[in-house]
């Protein structure tokens, strides 16, 4: 692993299965523990993942997941072709959610998941354009 | 409080390793709202909650958290058991609310 070329992870993530969303936060949070990194670490990228792969599944139709992986930083990007978000920073308010009800009683919904991301890592970019979809990178950097 | 000690107390169905029983965990966390317990639930907590899908071992996997407990009397499907036992999860059903297992928990002591 050197800086200039970080290791590059690819995930499909299935918009159309509830129940497997947050495979592909699995897999990288196998794969950095395989890499040694810290356990708060992982986990903190782990659930802002997580929480962003649930997001291109419940609003969006599914998307690309890319890790991205230097000893300095850990860059995850999640690109969806979905709705947009039309007010960013409405979006990122806690507890501000469009999730239909069938989407609460499915344990998502709450309106944390933005805030939930920005709170676990050290730099969340946002870019959204309404009819055209969601680019998400955020930015981890080990203590 | 141990995992082993959590089970008695909630008269509790037990899907775990021998070995987990021993775990010792701090805290406690209820909610069937996943995103508030990725907000706020801790690696040393157990989580507590009626909501039955492969989400709250995914959360708790996410986490590092070692045990859910299943409240309401709801049964644990086959896919949450799988899930579960492949991550290193025990499992706990009671038939007792969120606030009786809550009440129950922390009068024993945990999260004091
Ligand atoms: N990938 C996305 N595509 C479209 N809209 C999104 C996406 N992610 C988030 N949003 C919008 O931002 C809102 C807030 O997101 P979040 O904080 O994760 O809460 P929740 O997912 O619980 O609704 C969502 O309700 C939705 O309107
Ligand atoms: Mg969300």
């Amino acid at each position: 692993m050197t800086e200039n070329e970080p290791l590059h992870f690819h995930y499909d993530v299935d918009g159309n299965n509830f129940t497997s969303a947050g495979e592909a936060s699995v897999q990288v949070k196998r794969m950095l523990r395989q890499m040694g990194f810290h356990p708060d670490l992982i986990r903190r990228i782990s659930v802002a993942m997580y929480e962003g792969e649930i997001n291109m599944v419940i609003h969006a139709k599914g998307g690309d997941a890319d890790v991205y992986v230097t000893p300095e930083c850990i860059t995850v990007v999640l690109k969806d072709v979905g709705p947009g978000i039309k007010d960013v920073n409405l979006a990122m308010q806690e507890g501000y959610s469009t999730a239909p009800d069938n989407i609460r009683s499915l344990g998502f919904g709450a309106g944390m998941g933005l805030p939930n991301m920005k709170r676990y890592s050290d730099e969340l970019k946002i870019d959204s354009v309404v009819g055209v979809g969601t680019t998400i990178e955020m930015k981890f950097l080990p203590a | 409080m141990t995992i082993r000690e959590m089970a008695e107390r909630l008269e509790a169905t037990v899907y775990a390793e021998p070995d987990q029983l021993d775990i010792d965990l701090k805290g406690a966390f209820g909610s069937d709202m996943m995103s508030d317990v990725l907000a706020f639930a801790d690696d040393r907590d157990v989580l507590l909650t009626g909501l039955l899908n492969s989400q709250i071992v995914r959360t708790a996997h996410m986490l590092d958290m070692s045990c859910i407990i299943i409240v309401r009397g709801k049964k644990a499907t086959e896919e949450i058991k799988t899930l579960a036992v492949e991550n290193h999860i025990a499992l706990l059903e009671t038939k007792m609310t969120m606030y009786e297992a809550s009440g129950r928990l922390y009068e024993g002591g945990l999260g004091r």
